[in-house]
């Protein structure tokens, strides 16, 4: 899964606004915040299989902490857009 | 038709019973043993005739399962309603309570969710004064 493909769902945009919020969330918690701050009341399932799809494409990582897995940003790989597509700093090159 | 009853599926009663009352801060309502296992309800200080907790043993085979699976997704059990989120979180947290979720303003209510240290999460959640 790429990148691209992986950002291009506004679901799964909203899931990164709230883990950029808070790091370390569980399902739960990006369910209820999905719902509560998005209104994305789409299913556990749902929103499971996008979570599939950001780490799939190096977005987010899950970690094991006790007995409960909870979910990170990941902001290498939108970084790589970055620097692939560099926003140029010189001024007179953008007013051309 | 009153609900007077709801419960909590415990792996250890008496374990269970300090962590609801001298952690948390319930009182004991019903005690009695039952041959392996006691009948043990909790209740609040605020509404010690209110609805009581059970701290049930989670023998049954398909209990322990199903606990895990709800704490691997950091869902709570049930919830318990606090006038101020954030000073139960640092109560508790001075206590050496876990917490799996911080406190979180959700727009009508702000929750926590921590780890009972008998197979569950529980949630506490502070209803805000609507506009």
């Amino acid at each position: 899964m790429d990148v691209y493909r992986a950002i291009a769902d506004p679901t799964r945009r909203a899931i990164l606004d709230e883990l950029v919020d808070r790091s370390g969330q569980s399902l739960f918690e990006l369910c209820s915040r999905l719902i509560m701050k998005h209104g994305i009341n789409s299913s556990r399932q749902a929103i499971t299989q996008h979570l599939d799809v950001l780490e799939a494409a190096g977005l987010i990582r899950t970690r094991r902490e006790g007995r409960w897995k909870l979910h990170w940003f990941e902001g290498g790989p939108l970084k790589a857009i970055g620097e692939r597509w560099p926003i140029s700093t010189d001024e007179r090159t953008t007013e051309k | 038709m009153r609900i007077h009853l709801a419960g909590v599926l415990v792996d250890d009663q008496e374990k269970a019973l300090r962590f609801y009352t001298e952690t948390l801060g319930f009182q004991v309502k019903h005690n009695i043993p039952l041959g392996r296992h006691s009948w043990i309800t909790v209740v609040s200080e605020e509404a010690p005739e209110g609805t009581e907790l059970v701290l049930e043993p989670d023998e049954h085979p398909a209990a322990r399962p199903f606990k895990e699976a709800l704490v691997k997704d950091g869902i709570p059990y049930t919830s318990f309603a606090v006038d101020d989120v954030e000073a139960e979180h640092e109560r508790l947290t001075a206590k050496g309570v876990r917490f799996v979720q911080p406190p979180t303003d959700l727009g009508p209510v702000i929750t926590a969710v921590f780890d009972d240290t008998c197979g569950n999460l529980i949630q506490i959640q502070q209803e805000k004064p609507q506009p």
